[in-house]
């Protein structure tokens, strides 16, 4: 237990002093993660409701598959992004293997199908005759599709959360693809486990708390305006 | 109002991203270097002091990759990295003779240790030589965590083994952990088991581990690091500059003076010993 408390007290003092090792880090995963969030809802938005408002053969294959995407092992896409990024690798002339970027190209892949899925169930759940009596009332289709995202709105919002939630968190793509570069690629997961590997506990612990307040308050603020929403 | 929700969240998210200003610069690709490592060096704290004096000194930026010895060179055996420091003999020799790496110099030592609970239930403490404390380890079947990572620690420890004669690999009493060394630390002390580690890593942990040092100052346990720049004639888009600047700035005379000291003020003693210019048999004589 004194570990824990000492962990709290040192992440408290870590962020009243604004240590620069760890103001830069918790920037990095903000960043990072939240570039990552906006690709994935651009990408997985726009897939999602594509392939929930239109019937075509094969659909049932598509959607298991963008559900089994929404538990997509960072690991696993680390692994293959590594690899592509390598310098002798298929896209090494990029050059872009442990870098910020490649992080946010392993977090977006993982992350894509999270929102895409969620999209996707909350698009569906509409009532059917929605979309029929918008078109009645003279929408053109891409009007449509707008009316129906904003119907859609607070699922979707959960889509927002679930999909920082799960790449703020991840580890695997992050250290395989970013490396854990001291002031370059290191985020607070992998800064974690690094500390924990060198037996300072407590900054692992002040850490991890400063990842939880992060997620917790931007959570926080998403389901404010969510549940704001809910009262119209 | 709803648009402006939407608005809200899109802004905010936008915001998010923005307001944590640009990346740090990459530096152009001829600047950057990729040293793959064991994570002793990492982990004991010393390329932490080593690293921004050397791109301060050259302009170079080093991208640290902190793996086992193992990985590290399989890493340069694919052109992955440019430079390696690593503590693995036989393998390093064997990656030279194989024309993936060049110019292999030696850069400091220091030794692994036998540690283990203070109960010491294989009544190793005190045996002859460090063959004999494995063989003790094996007959009595107590708890021995391995790195089973192909490190460096790994390495060494395998010869040993196979020195002591005896059979290890899936007896009950043998785990491997498959982390670096300071996770492997961290697993030996809650199991209180027994294990080898470099001696460095050790000491920059030693305060969270009730773990006494059993066997030391055998022959057998001198741990020795190399610097190894990966063979730019296998491999064109190796940084072949930056790696040879990072070769050179680990055997210079200022470098090998900051390794003699590291560590001493905080540990009481140093955590590696620098032997730029010297010859590997030569050493622990």
């Amino acid at each position: 237990m004194d570990l824990i408390y000492e962990g709290i007290k040192q992440a408290i003092i870590l962020l009243i002093t604004f240590d620069p090792e760890v103001m830069r880090i918790t920037l990095l995963s903000l960043k990072v993660s939240g570039t990552a969030t906006l690709i994935s809802l651009f990408l997985g938005i726009s897939t999602g409701t594509l392939v929930a408002l239109t019937q075509f053969p094969g659909k049932k294959i598509v959607v298991s598959l963008i559900n089994t995407g929404m538990g997509l092992p960072p690991v696993v896409v680390g692994l293959f992004v590594t690899i592509f990024l390598w310098r002798n690798g298929p896209l090494g002339f990029l050059g872009m293997l442990y870098t910020p970027t490649a992080i946010i190209i392993a977090q977006s892949v993982i992350a894509t199908p999270i929102v895409m899925g969620i999209t996707l169930a909350s698009m569906q759940q509409l009532p059917k005759k929605l979309r029929l009596q918008i078109l009645a009332l003279g929408a053109t289709p891409l009007q449509s599709v707008w009316v129906l995202i904003k119907e859609a709105r607070l699922p979707l919002l959960a889509a927002v959360m679930a999909g920082f939630g799960g790449v703020i968190s991840e580890i695997g793509a992050s250290i395989m693809v970013g490396g854990n570069i001291k002031g370059y690629t290191r985020v607070l997961t992998t800064a974690t486990v690094m500390e924990t590997g060198k037996g300072n506990f407590e900054v692992a612990i002040a850490l991890s708390i400063i990842l939880l307040a992060m997620a917790y308050c931007i959570n926080y603020i998403l389901t404010h305006i969510q549940q704001r929403e809910r009262r119209f | 109002m709803k648009r402006l929700c939407l608005l809200t969240i899109a802004a905010l998210l936008l915001g998010l991203a923005s307001i944590c200003g640009p990346f740090a610069d990459a530096a152009p690709a001829e600047k950057n270097i990729i040293l793959s490592t064991t994570t002793s060096t990492q982990d004991s704290g010393l390329l932490d002091v080593l690293i921004p004096i050397f791109e301060k000194k050259t302009g170079f930026f080093v991208k640290t990759i902190a793996v086992g010895s193992g990985q590290a060179m399989a890493m340069g055996q694919k052109g992955e990295a440019d430079v390696l420091l690593v503590h693995s003999p036989d393998a390093e020799k064997k990656f030279v003779a194989g024309g993936y790496g060049i110019n292999r110099k030696i850069v400091m030592h220091n030794d692994f240790v036998i540690i283990g609970p203070s109960a010491d239930p294989a009544k190793i403490k005190g045996s002859k030589s460090t063959t004999d404390a494995f063989k003790k380890i094996a007959t009595a079947g107590a708890l021995f965590v391995s790195r089973g990572d192909n490190s460096g620690t790994h390495a060494k420890e395998k010869v040993i083994w196979k020195a002591a004669g005896t059979k290890y690999e899936g007896e009950k009493w043998y785990q491997q952990t498959g982390l670096g060394m300071g996770q492997t630390l961290n697993v030996a002390a809650e199991k209180r088991a027994y294990t080898l580690t470099d001696r460095g890593t050790y000491l920059a942990l030693k305060k969270r581990l009730d773990l006494p040092i059993l066997v030391e100052g055998d022959a057998i346990l001198l741990n020795v690091y190399h610097v190894i720049e990966v063979n730019p004639a296998k491999w064109p888009k190796v940084n072949a500059k930056g790696a040879r600047a990072f070769a050179d700035f680990m055997v210079s005379p200022e470098t090998q003076a900051i390794i003699k000291t590291f560590g001493a003020d905080k540990y009481g003693s140093p955590l590696f010993f620098p032997d730029a210019g010297k010859k590997e048999e030569d050493l622990g004589k």
